[in-house]
């Protein structure tokens, strides 16, 4: 595969290398809102891992609202229905 | 799709057959989006061959998700509606929340961790009350996507063996669901998955909600795009 430094690849034991790790660190940063926005090139893990735990915090109590709205929109049975198979049949 | 079931035990659950009869429609939708949709380039690489990783943000993905979530929000409505008092909003919000779940780990078609955790952890609550001798059946082999050099450089993680980082190692584990005990390189590729996947579904529940409203205009209209069009050029019915 890579022609990183020689390693053994247990399945999933902790036999990574830093390099993958790095990897996946910044794979991740670039999906972060706000790490995006900065702009700023040098970032530590310890700050991307809290501000990905900040971000899905957010995005679960985004998904919460989200869901309490549906949940009243759909005890409206009629026009519920209406709306839904209608939108169904013209896709 | 040629694997029907992502799960080894059969779920004797209404939401199969919805399931089948979605995909069905799935296949149809996706090669008449790869045709019709000018807006999108994802569509175009991954619309028919589903083996391909589609990726989270793609129109295709969303539609998918649409049609599945709506499915589930009717068999919630059918399984609460009839003779509950309208006071149990708290718990019927709940049950909308995890339905969209489902739908979400469904339309990853447990490529991810986190998704058979989602599905599994359903099975487990409906039909046993321990689950933890359950969790080594879920099957561990996440292929290891792609790696590319990073653009932004990051400080080596030479502290990847500080407390600090195993800390926030296992809180970022206990968000991202069946995470909670995994090493950090997982943690990280689940989490890499997992976002996209939650932006998608709030994209996806905010259309719904904006259609289902009477197709008021709203600030998140980018994702209303493929449903949007429906609110937007006709009137709502009366509401």
């Amino acid at each position: 595969m890579s022609t990183r430094r020689s390693r053994t690849r247990q399945s999933t034991t902790s036999r990574i290398s830093d390099d993958q790790i790095n990897d996946l660190v910044s794979k991740l940063q670039q999906l972060l809102p706000e790490i995006r926005n900065r702009r700023s090139d040098k970032v530590s893990a310890s700050k991307v891992l809290q501000e990905t735990c900040n971000y899905i915090r957010s995005l679960h109590r985004e998904v919460d609202d989200l869901s309490e709205r549906l949940s009243e929109l759909l005890e409206n049975t009629d026009s519920t229905q209406a709306s839904i198979i209608r939108s169904l049949l013209s896709q | 799709m040629a694997s029907s079931t992502l799960i080894p035990n059969p779920v004797t659950n209404n939401t199969d057959r919805a399931r089948d009869s979605a995909k069905r429609r799935k296949r149809k939708k996706i090669q008449r989006q790869s045709n019709g949709n000018g807006r999108d380039q994802n569509s175009q690489n991954l619309s028919i061959s589903n083996d391909q990783i589609t990726p989270w943000k793609s129109e295709v993905q969303q539609q998918v998700y649409s049609s599945k979530l709506l499915q589930a929000l009717r068999q919630v409505r059918q399984s609460s509606g009839t003779g509950n008092p309208p006071t149990k909003s708290p718990r019927r919000g709940r049950a909308v929340h995890e339905a969209a779940d489902r739908v979400l780990a469904v339309t990853a078609k447990g490529r991810t961790r986190w998704s058979r955790a989602i599905l599994t952890n359903k099975l487990k609550l409906k039909f046993m009350k321990s689950n933890r001798r359950q969790r080594g059946m879920v099957a561990t082999a996440t292929g290891n996507s792609r790696l590319k050099k990073p653009r932004a450089s990051i400080l080596r993680l030479k502290t990847k063996n500080l407390p600090a980082v195993q800390r926030k190692t296992r809180v970022l584990g206990g968000l991202v669901p069946g995470c909670r005990k995994q090493s950090l390189p997982v943690v990280l590729e689940e989490a890499t998955d997992y976002i996209p996947a939650l932006e998608m579904q709030i994209r996806a529940m905010t259309a719904l909600v904006n259609l289902l409203s009477g197709g008021s205009s709203s600030t998140s209209v980018t994702g209303a795009g493929h449903l949007g069009h429906l609110s937007f050029s006709r009137p709502p019915p009366n509401l």
